[in-house]
């Protein structure tokens, strides 16, 4: 019984279920990843409290509330740390396996994305010993072409899915979308949630939705749940999504679609790492997190690995765990690859352009 | 006094009823503690009442008084404590005739210019009865840090306050030290003028029947430096006004209160005599003013734009 | 694929400031007059590296012929000083800001070197501050009839003041600035284990062309401080430090006309209500008792949380405090740096024996101390009353003490309970119990869902035994006028 008890003791006076002790970090971390996470619906502790549209809002309005100003503060603070020297070689290299490449556009083609597949698999034709991503992250109807891109590689397809980005579709088309997706290979569904209904106050609504593409994703994709935090407009909304998502299965949780004015920053991240941390500790289930949408530079994602090592903790210093969704932060993080390995600073003349 | 007994009937001179002067603590009217009383006298040595000669003890209790009436009287609305100080005043006109011969005779003023000196009294009293709801927007207020916070300043009542009471001016000297502590909030142990305390221990009788909550005026009289010295070093109180005390009672005293550090308000220097009728300012609201600083996170828009 | 997991190689790698943007000097003067003097009695006392123990420099220690000579400086430069328009006060004044800008780099490193502080904290926190206080009461200057103090205030003279080591720069601004802003002169003693950036503003004030005897500084120990304060031609006593000397120098004061301001010790109380932000709350608190180890007046050295969530805050909080870094003050990582001499560490290692002896549990992270210089672990005591002496004494160091409370009125009660009152904190999201808390708290400073923020706007200071006096703000210039 660890202090989470407390926590639910305290959120939702309706939970009266036997908290089952957190499993060990260790225990994940020792096999290989992959093998964690929940069944399709909620197994776990706090099962209850997604009773009724009633417990839901009770529970998640039971949530210690956030400050604005000190939760910044000290996503500020930790991005004053100073990585230097093997610290940095290895976050640069610990990003670039942690990005899911992303192309999401209306003008995408099928060279557009066996392109971003090839740099995908070798992000630096010039050095080999450069990681691959972890993902390349399309539309649903290009998944097939982005399976066959990254075949035999290891580098895993993403899908947005449910509408993207608005998510304004029958549920029925949404599920639609995920199972097309699915059936073409996707190994990761990028869904977003119905904000209209968060912001209505229709809880249960989302939750249900969650769990719907969850069982739609089956067992072999993985779950991620856009929340666009961008949209939620406040920290109090950011951590009431992420505890929907985590108790609906989600196997990520991830901040943003990329398409509205703001996206991943490093105070919701650092809200939504404190999410993670915590429903582990109630749960014992890990769920991973992804920043997407407006991380450009080196420095930036060194930043955000930072504030995963210190909230979250190493256990998600692993691309099963934490991702970046990207597109231009890959060439970067090349370029200060290659200034670490010659002394000399890049150009984006030595990189590919995809 | 110079009423005699007659014993002829109609014609004869009706014996007046003489006061027992009391102290006032704790909204109380008790005699010392210590049983003592001493002479007081007129200008010309002539006896006018025995008055207690308080004790240690005296003022042990006092305090213990004035700290118990503290957190109610600090409690109350500005606007409140404004209209008590006010009814004081109006108290004090129905009794202006009394005052005035206390102060003529303690003072050896003629009656006019013992009038003048109750007339300014009463209208000081006025004066900061309408300061209790005006000092915390002039001493206080927002402070524009540089970063997303409230932050705000207030002035707040010190606590307990001993006042040695000007030893010259009986009554508009007392009323011009006594007003302004009680005005901000704070509760108050005063020493009345060791010579002429019978104004003092009248202005009870007045406070005692102005809706002013038992405990946050309370007067002792006797010989200033036995009691002044217990309260210096006492240590529930916070701090103290040294007025009527002398340079080198002020100086001991001065030494005792740092053992709590009180707030020390000198008296003037010697060769400064203090002119009772003039504006007294705002320095004796203050002196008995902590500043208390509340921060407070605004929210801001932060890169995220949504710091809510 | 999938990365082989090594996070431990993201163990930060050494992330040094450089030390070479400081030149210290072998030996330094006093400064007096607008020169570097050697004592009268030619005493030297030894500055050390309090991470390193190293020596940094040799330092001039004055005596009481020197703090006459000071004065007497002081005094001279009083007449011209005072009769300059306020407008070209506050171009000086504006100078000295503009100048520390330019060298805060190379003073956040000496005050690290000095202090032991982390490079992290004199670099965001000191020197930015210590800059905004001289540029905020060099606009002061020239508007002193506006301040609320009637027409025309007058300063008082020569200030004779006397500061501590646990913000040595940002001390000596709170004290230098609006005391030259409202035309008074002044004698500065900072404190012996860190008196290098006071010489260093000697020369930022050489540089900003500052006419000679305005700022007089004396190195010394608490003798020199004594005879500044007694020294019958000084107005006005300005002191930062201990509640026991501040009593002393009340004592010494009395029967004078000298002005006096006293900035003594605290027991801030840290207070964590259950429906507090709870990560926020946590950062509060380790902000609030390790900040600067600890070794801040203001403190939230004892953290009162409700009995109902206590072990849920224990919990968080001990997780963070594992992830603080101490070790190497000039590493950009560290968050823990040195404890300021080893007579502070001496201090903080027997009150927090005595602690232990008292029947509280002690607990702290796992962590390395350095083999050199002053170490202490960051330490929280759980268990602990009203009673014990570590939840009464100023501890100074980075200890906190956790006790429990039931209801507001209770957490009221045992905040107050003390005879200090500089600081207090408080965590709910319920503003009204916010500012009925705040009303209730017997505290100069109160942060409300923050903790130890500082800004020269805003008045500083405390009730009680903590001292008297503000600084900061408006408030912070009646100290240093005829008023």
């Amino acid at each position: 019984m660890g202090v989470y008890s407390c926590y639910a003791r305290r959120y939702a006076p309706l939970v009266t279920m036997p908290i089952t002790a957190p499993a060990s970090p260790a225990d994940s971390a020792g096999g290989p990843p992959g093998t964690t996470g929940p069944a399709v619906g909620p197994a776990h502790a706090l099962a209850d409290v997604t009773a009724s549209d009633s417990a839901l809002r009770r529970f998640l309005h039971g949530l210690p509330g956030v400050d604005a100003v000190g939760l910044e503060a000290r996503a500020a603070s930790l991005g004053t740390r100073s990585i230097k020297t093997t610290a940095k070689a290895y976050a640069i290299d610990l990003a670039i396996s942690m990005i899911d490449l992303t192309t999401l556009e209306g003008a995408d083609t099928p060279g557009k994305v066996r392109a971003l597949g090839a740099k995908a698999v070798h992000p630096d034709p010039t050095d080999r010993t450069t990681p691959q991503v972890a993902a390349v992250c399309v539309y649903p109807d290009m998944v097939a072409t982005a399976k066959e891109a990254v075949a035999g590689s290891g580098v895993k397809v993403a899908s947005v899915a449910t509408a993207f980005p608005a998510g304004r579709a029958p549920l029925g088309v949404k599920l639609a979308d995920v199972r097309e997706a699915v059936a073409a290979g996707a190994d990761e569904i990028d869904m977003v949630i119905d904000r209209g209904a968060f912001l209505s106050g229709r809880y249960l609504k989302v939750y249900d939705e969650i769990v719907a593409v969850k069982e739609a994703c089956g067992t072999d994709a993985r779950l991620k749940v856009i929340f666009e935090t961008g949209e939620l407009a406040t920290y109090d909304n950011i951590r009431r999504a992420s505890w929907i998502g985590m108790l609906a299965g989600a196997d990520f949780i991830k901040t943003s679609t990329g398409k509205v004015a703001v996206n991943a920053t490093p105070a919701n991240t650092l809200l939504m790492l404190e999410a993670v941390r915590d429903f582990r500790a109630a749960t014992g289930v890990q769920v991973g997190v992804k920043p997407a949408g407006g991380i450009r530079t080196s420095k930036d994602a060194i930043k955000f690995l930072v504030l995963v090592n210190e909230t979250a903790g190493e256990d998600w210093l692993d691309n099963h765990w934490f991702r970046f969704g990207a597109s231009s932060l890959l060439n970067d993080l090349l370029m200060q690859r290659q200034k670490l390995a010659t002394g000399r600073y890049s150009g984006p003349d030595y990189v590919t352009v995809d | 006094m110079s009423d005699h007994v007659s014993l002829s009937g109609s014609a004869a001179r009706r014996l007046s009823v003489f006061k027992t002067y009391k102290l006032y603590v704790g909204g109380k009217f008790p005699r010392s503690e210590s049983g003592r009383v001493y002479e007081v006298t007129d200008s010309k040595g002539n006896w006018l009442a025995n008055a207690p000669l308080s004790s240690r003890k005296d003022a042990r209790d006092a305090v213990v008084a004035a700290r118990k009436a503290f957190g109610g009287w600090a409690g109350k609305t500005a606007y409140l404590r404004g209209q008590i100080l006010y009814r004081v005043a109006e108290m004090l006109e129905g009794r202006r005739d009394q005052f005035v011969r206390e102060v003529a005779e303690a003072e050896g003023l003629s009656k006019s210019k013992a009038a003048a000196q109750v007339d300014a009294a009463i209208d000081r009293w006025v004066w900061y009865a309408g300061w209790t709801d005006k000092i915390s927007q002039v001493v206080g207020g927002g402070n524009p840090v540089a970063g997303p916070f409230f932050n705000l300043s207030t002035p707040e009542p010190t606590g307990v306050v001993a006042v040695v009471a000007p030893q010259e001016s009986s009554f508009l000297g007392l009323v011009s030290v006594i007003a302004p502590v009680i005005a901000t909030g704070n509760t108050a142990v005063v020493i009345a003028g060791e010579k002429s305390p019978l104004p003092a221990l009248s202005l009870g009788e007045v406070l005692a029947t102005s809706d002013l909550p038992g405990g946050v005026v309370n007067i002792l009289s006797g010989r200033t430096a036995e009691i002044a010295t217990p309260l210096a070093a006492h240590r529930d109180v916070n701090a103290i006004d040294l007025t009527g005390a002398d340079e080198v009672l002020a100086k001991e005293l001065e030494i005792a209160a740092a053992d709590n550090l009180k707030r020390v308000l000198r008296p003037q220097p010697v060769d400064n005599v203090v002119d009772w009728t003039a504006d007294p300012g705002t320095h004796r609201l203050t002196a008995f003013l902590e500043t208390k600083t509340v921060w407070h996170p605004t929210g801001s828009l932060g890169p995220s734009g949504s710091s809510y | 694929m999938t990365m082989d997991k090594q996070s431990s190689l993201f163990e930060y790698a050494p992330a040094p400031e450089s030390r070479s943007v400081v030149d210290i000097a072998a030996s330094y003067g006093l400064f007096i007059d607008g020169e570097f003097a050697e004592a009268a009695d030619g005493k030297v006392f030894k500055t050390v590296s309090p991470s390193t123990e190293e020596v940094l420099s040799e330092v001039a220690q004055a005596g009481e012929a020197d703090v006459d000579r000071a004065v007497k400086a002081a005094r001279k430069a009083f007449e011209k000083w005072s009769a300059l328009p306020g407008s070209e006060r506050a171009k000086y004044l504006f100078r000295i800001a503009r100048i520390i800008q330019e060298r805060s780099r190379e003073l956040a490193v000496l005050e690290t070197l000095d202090n032991g502080k982390p490079i992290k904290e004199t670099r965001d926190a000191d020197l930015p501050l210590v800059a905004a206080h001289f540029f905020y009461y060099a606009g002061w200057a020239d508007k002193l009839d506006y301040a609320g103090y009637g027409p025309n205030p007058r300063p008082l003279g020569v200030a004779g003041q006397v500061i501590p080591w646990n913000f040595p720069l940002l001390m000596l601004a709170w004290k230098i600035a609006p005391a030259l802003a409202t035309g008074n002169t002044v004698v500065l003693k900072p404190a012996e284990t860190t008196p290098l950036s006071a010489l260093f503003f000697a020369d930022i004030c050489r540089q900003a062309g500052l006419p000679k005897g305005v700022v007089n500084i004396l190195p010394g120990y608490g003798d020199t401080g004594a005879a500044l304060v007694a020294h019958p031609d000084v107005d006005k006593v300005a002191f930062t430090g201990s509640t026991a000397v501040g009593k002393e120098i009340a004592r010494a004061l009395a029967g004078t006309r000298k002005k006096l301001t006293l900035e003594l010790g605290g027991k801030g109380a840290n207070i964590v209500f259950d429906d507090a932000p709870i990560d926020q709350a946590v950062e509060g608190i380790v902000t609030g008792i390790f900040f600067n180890q600890g070794q801040v007046c203001c403190a939230g050295s004892r953290l009162l949380v409700q009995e109902s969530i206590q072990e849920e805050l224990l919990e968080s909080l001990k997780r963070r405090l594992s992830t603080l870094r101490l070790g190497d003050p000039l590493d950009k990582n560290t968050d823990i740096g040195a404890i300021n001499s080893a007579e502070q560490l001496a201090r903080i290692t027997a009150l927090a024996e005595q602690g232990e002896a008292e029947g509280a549990e002690r607990w702290s992270p796992a962590c390395e101390l350095p083999s050199s210089g002053y170490w202490f672990a960051p330490t929280l005591f759980t268990n602990v009353t009203q009673a014990h002496t570590i939840a009464r004494d100023e501890i100074f160091g980075p200890v906190l003490s956790v006790l429990t409370f039931r209801t507001p009125e209770e957490a009221v009660a045992k905040a107050n309970n003390t005879q200090y009152g500089l600081s207090a904190g408080i965590w709910t999201e319920k503003g009204s119990r916010i500012l009925a808390v705040a009303d209730r708290l017997r505290a100069g400073v109160v942060w409300a869902n923050t903790f130890n923020k500082f800004d020269p706007t805003s008045p500083f200071g405390g009730y009680k035994e903590s001292g008297f006096g503000r600084e900061g703000g408006r408030h912070g210039l009646e100290a240093y006028l005829d008023v």
